[in-house]
């Protein structure tokens, strides 16, 4: 064989419109157009402008905890304690506020407890060995079950002005933006840079696609999961301190159900639940997506069980669909 | 299935099984074109060619996993053509894979039996039976172990007698065993042999596919030769040299270990004394120079790799120290170790080298990605500033650098993987079987590579258990025993008896 002259390297392939249509991203943009024009035409109500910001409310604090959970899952860890570290840190915040702490306090001890849950997540995972999805299937029971255990079938209700103003008042009066909603936006640009432009992003591809090697490239890939552990923890418990400041309660079944809903919007995303692909773009527009959807269908009154249902299917049908397209394309 | 249900012919049979004009393409690759070839009972062809030269998409073919575009398999006389694994499976054809693919959870015999276990009346899987008839085709390999075993308290070795069963258990009369020895010792490579003349003796044929040539001269008949998709060449073992069988498979003659550089060996950079861990290796002392490869042969576990790994921090040392160019170090993990100026290239590529999923670009930095940070992100035009140069340097045949590792052959990710370890500056670069499993025109780039990092100043050490890569490349070879260093070599003081015999513990040859 003669060895042939080689030209360099491309740095890139070239790109092509076909691998831009197929990206996960694309689609779901296609889906959320979809979801906003047929919410347009079934009901006059969905465009206005303070209608659409009250919905945001829906799926604000979830989808912070969604940001961390993209992040734990793209390094093959999961959390399924969330909704009830948020039940632990929202009963944190009532007893404070039953002892008349100052508002300041009332701020931070929710995401407190939540940084001691996950930290306790991550130790049991990063520091004994444990599987996390065992790990945080026990912490979710221990956790709801220590909330349960102190608030018996109490219901706090006593919080101060200041304090329920945060959940319940605009940030920004025009166009009116929620605190939550603020915050939601705020973080997932951090987020996004943080995976996408980093070295510790970097490190976090390289962990979910082989942790192994990136143990041996130096990578401390327990210390990194550790630290999601943590930060899960941490807006988990900062998605109680605005949700007990909305709602102005807290009751032992607080957001009960609520992990799933967030695993829903990681996955919807795009989010590999194998782990080592996801974006944070794809979780972003998930997020609007369900919102939307749950939104829209209030608007002409379908029953909350029946908008379960709906997502459920949503969710098989766009995971399962692309995969049967691929699998029709390689056919012929 | 009338050919495998009466016995198959002795040894020096007819053709069982042909392959005529098979072509096979994927998109944008011709992965085998018009290759015909014949197997012949009683007989072991040897199946060669670099790696992406279509042997593995023949051996596909030849298990159902692959429909070729045209061209026709003939079993015994009979045009076949297989739409399945089950299809191949049922016309007598068995593999034997690399990585063995089994289930680690069941029991030895279900694991034999899996697909068609021995039911009784009632419909139900008759154990009894299963058992007595795996306990008896064990025997008939002198497999010694327990039909009952879990599969996953099994060595590699013996999961491969287990597969070897399982084609005997369906008469195969045609068995295909992919790289067989990659992970065996020298004994169990022995007893393999041993049963494929067994296999031989039964009137089976066999196709062997290695990378080794001592293997491949030892055990095969045949050989048929592939490159780039084509055979171009065939015939009888006992017809060709070794030289002629490479100059086949590259295509032009080419030295198997590059001509050993002149290089001034410089000052000590690393001194390890008496390093120690709890059970693999203890006391290990030595000390390595700029410019210097220094060998480390031994048999698998004899404790080079666990060594070199508690070295780069993987694994923790019980006692010992490292300095290195005079300063003590202290190691705790692999950052540590590449802060310090210590690369580590590790043995199984693809679990601990690679990131397959990954791209190119991405595998190559990721040891040093700190170094392309600016302002807090990671500068891509600094990354392909490296990744160009290094790629270039190593020759890495890819169509971009953001293509997935894993497209790549096992060659082109060796390369990935030493640039990667080159990429993080080092000081002293550590090779662990760096030419495992690769082709031969990847292994010669790899060894001339090898002695150009040397000339530049590395400390380098070459862990391999191919004594002609360690006799061929290295200044000094420390030989390890059970976990010791046994003795240490100097270059024009050496026999390869003397360093085998030390390896193996054997009397030392006066």
């Amino acid at each position: 064989m003669n060895v042939p002259v080689r030209q360099a390297i491309a740095d890139a392939a070239p790109r092509k419109m076909s691998d831009w249509l197929l990206r996960w991203e694309t689609i779901l943009v296609g889906l959320l157009i979809v979801v906003i024009a047929g919410n347009t035409a079934i009901s006059p109500y969905f465009l206005d402008i303070y209608n659409l910001s009250d919905a945001t409310y829906n799926f604000s604090e979830k989808a912070i905890v969604a940001l961390a959970m993209a992040l734990l899952i793209i390094t093959r860890e999961i959390d399924l304690s969330v909704a009830a570290v948020i039940a632990l840190a929202s009963l944190a915040t009532g007893l404070a506020a039953e002892s008349g702490a100052p508002l300041i306090v009332l701020l931070v001890v929710g995401p407190a407890v939540g940084i001691v849950c996950g930290a306790f997540n991550g130790f049991l995972v990063t520091g004994i060995g444990l599987p996390s999805i065992v790990v945080t299937i026990g912490t979710m029971s221990l956790y709801r079950g220590l909330a349960q255990v102190v608030l018996g079938d109490q219901v706090i209700k006593q919080y101060p002005k200041d304090y329920t103003a945060i959940g319940q008042s605009y940030l920004i009066n025009w166009p009116p933006l929620p605190y939550s909603f603020v915050i939601f936006l705020v973080l997932a640009v951090v987020f996004a840079v943080v995976l996408h432009k980093t070295a510790f992003g970097r490190k976090l591809y390289a962990i979910g696609n082989n942790p192994v090697a990136a143990k041996f490239s130096g990578i401390p890939v327990e210390r990194i999961r550790f630290l999601l552990f943590v930060l899960t923890g941490l807006l988990a418990g900062l998605a109680a301190t605005l949700l007990t400041a909305r709602i102005g309660s807290t009751r032992p079944n607080i957001a009960l159900g609520w992990e799933l809903e967030i695993i829903t919007m990681v996955i919807l995303g795009g989010v590999s639940i194998a782990g080592g692909s996801g974006t944070i773009p794809g979780v972003v527009l998930a997020v609007f997506i369900l919102g939307l959807i749950t939104f829209g269908l209030s608007l002409i009154n379908v029953p909350g069980i029946v908008i379960s249902v709906i997502l459920g299917c949503l969710l098989i049908v766009s995971i399962a669909g692309p995969i049967l397209v691929r699998r029709l394309l390689r056919g012929r | 299935m009338t050919l495998s249900s009466t016995s198959p012919s002795p040894q020096g049979g007819g053709p069982v099984l042909s392959l005529d004009h098979i072509c096979k393409s994927f998109p944008g690759v011709r992965a085998l074109n018009d290759v015909s070839f014949t197997l012949n009972a009683g007989e072991v062809t040897a199946l060669i060619g670099e790696n992406g030269a279509g042997k593995s998409t023949i051996v596909k073919i030849l298990t159902g996993i692959y429909v070729p575009d045209s061209g026709e398999i003939q079993v015994g006389n009979s045009p076949c053509s297989f739409s399945s694994p089950r299809d191949s499976w049922a016309a007598g054809i068995a593999a034997i894979h690399q990585e063995t693919v089994m289930f680690d959870e069941l029991s030895v015999a279900e694991n034999i039996f899996m697909g068609h276990m021995p039911v009784s009346a009632s419909g139900l899987v008759d154990w009894l039976q299963m058992r007595r008839r795996a306990a008896e085709l064990l025997k008939r390999i002198d497999a010694d172990f327990d039909p009952d075993a879990k599969l996953k308290q099994l060595s590699v070795a013996q999961k491969h007698m287990v597969e070897i069963t399982r084609a005997l258990s369906h008469e195969a009369s045609v068995i295909i065993m992919d790289e067989p020895t990659a992970a065996l010792s020298r004994n169990e490579i022995d007893d393999l042999f041993r049963i494929i003349a067994q296999l031989k003796a039964e009137g089976r044929a066999v196709v062997f596919i290695s990378h080794k040539f001592d293997e491949i001269f030892r055990v095969a008949d045949a050989f048929v030769c592939l490159r780039d998709g084509e055979r171009v060449g065939s015939g009888k073992i006992a017809s060709v040299t070794e030289a002629k069988l490479v100059s086949l498979m590259v295509g032009r003659p080419i030295d198997q270990v590059f001509p050993k550089r002149d290089i001034a060996i410089g000052s000590t950079v690393l001194k390890v004394d008496g390093l120690s861990n709890a059970t693999e290796f203890a006391d290990i002392s030595f000390e390595l120079h700029r410019g210097e490869i220094l060998g480390f042969y031994g048999l698998v576990g004899a404790g080079r790799s666990e060594a070199m790994q508690c070295l780069f921090g993987m694994t923790p040392a019980l006692k010992g120290t490292i300095s290195l160019n005079g300063k003590p170090l202290s190691i705790s993990s692999p950052g540590d170790a590449i802060a310090a100026g210590i690369s580590y290239v590790p043995e199984d590529r693809q679990e601990q080298g690679a990131v397959l999923p990954l791209g190119i670009r991405e595998n190559i930095t990721l040891a040093s990605i700190a170094s392309h940070v600016k302002n807090l992100f990671v500068s891509k035009s600094s990354e392909l500033q490296d990744v160009r140069k290094l790629g270039k340097r190593l020759d890495v045949r890819a169509a971009n650098w953001e293509q997935q590792l894993g497209e790549l052959s096992g060659g082109n990710q060796q390369k990935v993987v030493i640039a990667k370890w080159l990429a993080a500056k080092p000081k002293v670069i550590i090779l662990d079987e760096p030419t495992k499993g690769i082709d031969v025109g990847s292994k010669a780039a790899v060894h001339d590579f090898i002695g150009e990092l040397a000339e530049e100043g590395l400390a380098v050490i070459l862990v391999s258990s191919e004594l002609p890569e360690i006799m061929g490349l290295a200044d000094r070879v420390v030989v390890m025993q059970e976990g010791r260093i046994a003795d240490i070599f100097t270059r024009g003081a050496w026999s390869a008896e003397e360093i085998v015999a030390t390896a193996t513990g054997a009397q030392k040859v006066a």
